[in-house]
């Protein structure tokens, strides 16, 4: 892949948490680039490394070794154009939804240019993703009032809200149960296709990083580095009956077994296995 | 089935006798219980101890010079309302305790804010402050003495040590306590070091803050009595210590108990205004 083009291209990073003896790479040599408009989701067993690749694409941790660039510009700390969903607890549960929507409005970097008719663009903006999150009845509620579902499509919404051209996603439906996840899935998806953003979305759960993802990036522990790019044979338009493809779970099947081979938890299971075999 | 058609109607049509509904057991773990069982459950625990106390003092069983019963006791506060200047006394005291919590809250609140928010200062006050509040806030007495004087500023001057430094620690703690994802999705929106402080970590913390103010306002009046040992010549810490030697229990009851009172009402006015300031969005769904 072109360096040029690429919009994210990370190259040669690693990380070290940690000093001395206790020193641990969290991550060795990653490289990855992605392109505009792209849907990548990293997944891997925890301590992979992935959400601290993430967070330095969010500029909210630094990296000690290589590049990363965005547009062809290193990264310096966190920015307007590379939003930021998180797990939860990130809403202000002081503001209603339409507040924490606008926010940024209140943050002097988003002050400086403010024209009468910029104001007027962002409320209409925030009107704009209200409606399509399915949130114009509860725009006057608070978080709390809110289902775990509704408080994380507050949370979209309002990353949205700057017109970002990167979405960065930790692990943003990891709390939601099982029916809401699948609706979210379609609503995140129906966003990327009309915002044109350039998602990278971290999660655990292989058949989300499948079914939502362009490229799913897998990751290993110890130390965190990229195991295998898996490219996703499914058309571009999903729809939730290809969970059942046999594409898709040979998919599944493939990076689960991969995520087992590269966990470290070989010894775990053969402990269980020599524990069944005492048992009988 | 038939509870939800009862309650439906019971809505729609004028006031009927609600359908009955299993009352939970009452001594479930963590169990729920109504309003009015709370509230009579609340005033036997009131009115139990104050029923031993009267039986015990009417029993002739002590000896009514250390302990008087509830009667002589409101007899006491009403002489001395009228002929004693109870209200002054009552003032006086409430400006102390006020006035060295007030002072305590002005510095501890943007001290605690820079302790929670940035680990140098965290390192720097916290250790000190950690070890200047296990130093016993009487034995600072005879430093305020010499220091500030026997006049009201050495009254406020105790009380503030008293409860300053706990204060401070526990706003620390309550900055700290905002989560993480709060903080750094301001950041991804472009916030500055000041912003992330005024708009997310401020606003955050506030309904634990004024929590903290609400419990070390308590504390404040337990360090009354101590700081009217000071030269004092009035209120209500002065007014029991002064009782001791003429022997009258009841004033000393009498006193005890108005500064419980007084601090239950100020404590109730801090709820209250937690609710009003806070409970539209605090409560959940």
């Amino acid at each position: 892949m072109n360096f040029l083009s690429s919009k994210i291209s990370i190259g040669r990073v690693s990380k070290y948490f940690g000093r001395g003896s206790a020193q641990i790479r969290a991550l060795a040599d990653i490289e990855l680039d992605v392109q505009e408009n792209e849907f990548v989701t990293l997944v891997g067993a925890s301590g992979c490394g992935k959400s601290t690749l993430l967070r330095i694409l969010g500029g909210l941790e630094t990296i000690d070794e290589g590049a990363v660039r965005v547009d062809g510009q290193p990264i310096e700390g966190p920015g307007v154009e590379r939003a930021m969903v998180f797990q939860h607890y990130s809403l202000y549960p002081w503001l209603t939804v339409r507040e924490n929507i606008q926010f940024s409005r209140r943050l002097k970097t988003n002050r400086r240019d403010q024209t009468e008719s910029t104001v007027e663009v962002a409320s209409g903006r925030a009107d704009a993703l209200l409606r399509s999150m399915g949130l114009t009845h509860v725009e006057h509620s608070y978080p709390n009032q809110l289902s775990g579902g509704m408080q994380q499509r507050v949370a979209i919404a309002r990353a949205l809200q700057g017109r970002p051209s990167i979405l960065l996603m930790d692990e943003p439906f990891g709390a939601l149960d099982a029916q809401t996840r699948e609706v979210m899935h379609d609503l995140i998806l129906h966003v990327h296709g009309l915002e044109k953003t350039t998602i990278v979305f971290v999660t655990h759960d292989v058949e989300e990083a499948i079914y939502l993802g362009h490229r799913v990036v897998l990751m290993a522990p110890r130390p965190g580095r990229i195991d295998t790019i898996y490219d996703v044979p499914l058309p571009a338009r999903r729809d939730p009956d290809m969970k059942l493809s046999p594409a898709f779970i040979a998919l599944k099947r493939e990076i689960l077994a991969r995520i087992r081979e590269t966990s470290g938890m070989k010894t775990d299971l053969d402990m269980l296995e020599q524990l069944t075999r005492t048992a009988v | 089935m038939s509870t939800t058609e009862h309650a439906s109607r019971g809505k729609l049509l004028a006031p009927r006798v609600p359908a009955r509904t299993h009352s939970p057991p009452l001594w479930a773990v963590r169990g729920e219980i109504s309003r009015h069982t709370y509230l009579a459950f609340a005033l036997a625990g009131l009115i139990v101890p104050l029923l031993a106390w009267w039986a015990l003092a009417r029993s002739g069983f002590a000896n009514p010079t250390f302990l008087p019963g509830p009667g002589a006791v409101v007899q006491r506060l009403a002489s001395w309302w009228t002929d004693d200047g109870l209200a002054q006394d009552i003032g006086i005291s409430v400006y102390r305790v006020v006035g060295g919590w007030a002072l305590s809250a002005v510095i501890a609140l943007p001290l605690g804010l820079l302790i929670g928010t940035f680990r140098p200062v965290q390192a720097m006050l916290e250790p000190l402050t950690d070890f200047i509040r296990y130093m016993p806030a009487v034995a600072f007495i005879p430093l305020v003495m010499l220091w500030i004087g026997i006049d009201e500023g050495s009254k406020i001057a105790i009380i503030f040590i008293g409860t300053f430094f706990q204060m401070v620690l526990m706003i620390a703690e309550n900055v700290r306590a905002v989560p993480i994802a709060q903080i750094e999705a301001a950041q991804t929106m472009g916030a500055t070091r000041e912003e992330l402080v005024r708009l997310v970590i401020f606003p955050s913390s506030k309904p634990a803050i004024l929590d903290t103010l609400r419990i070390t306002m308590g504390w404040a009046w337990t360090y009354l009595v101590v700081a009217e040992l000071v030269a004092a010549n009035s209120g209500l810490g002065y007014a029991i210590l002064k009782a001791q030697r003429y022997l009258q229990t009841d004033r000393i009851f009498g006193g005890i108990l108005l500064i419980g009172l007084i601090g239950l009402l100020i404590d109730q006015a801090f709820r209250l205004v937690h609710r009003l300031c806070f409970g539209k969005w605090m409560t959940r769904r």
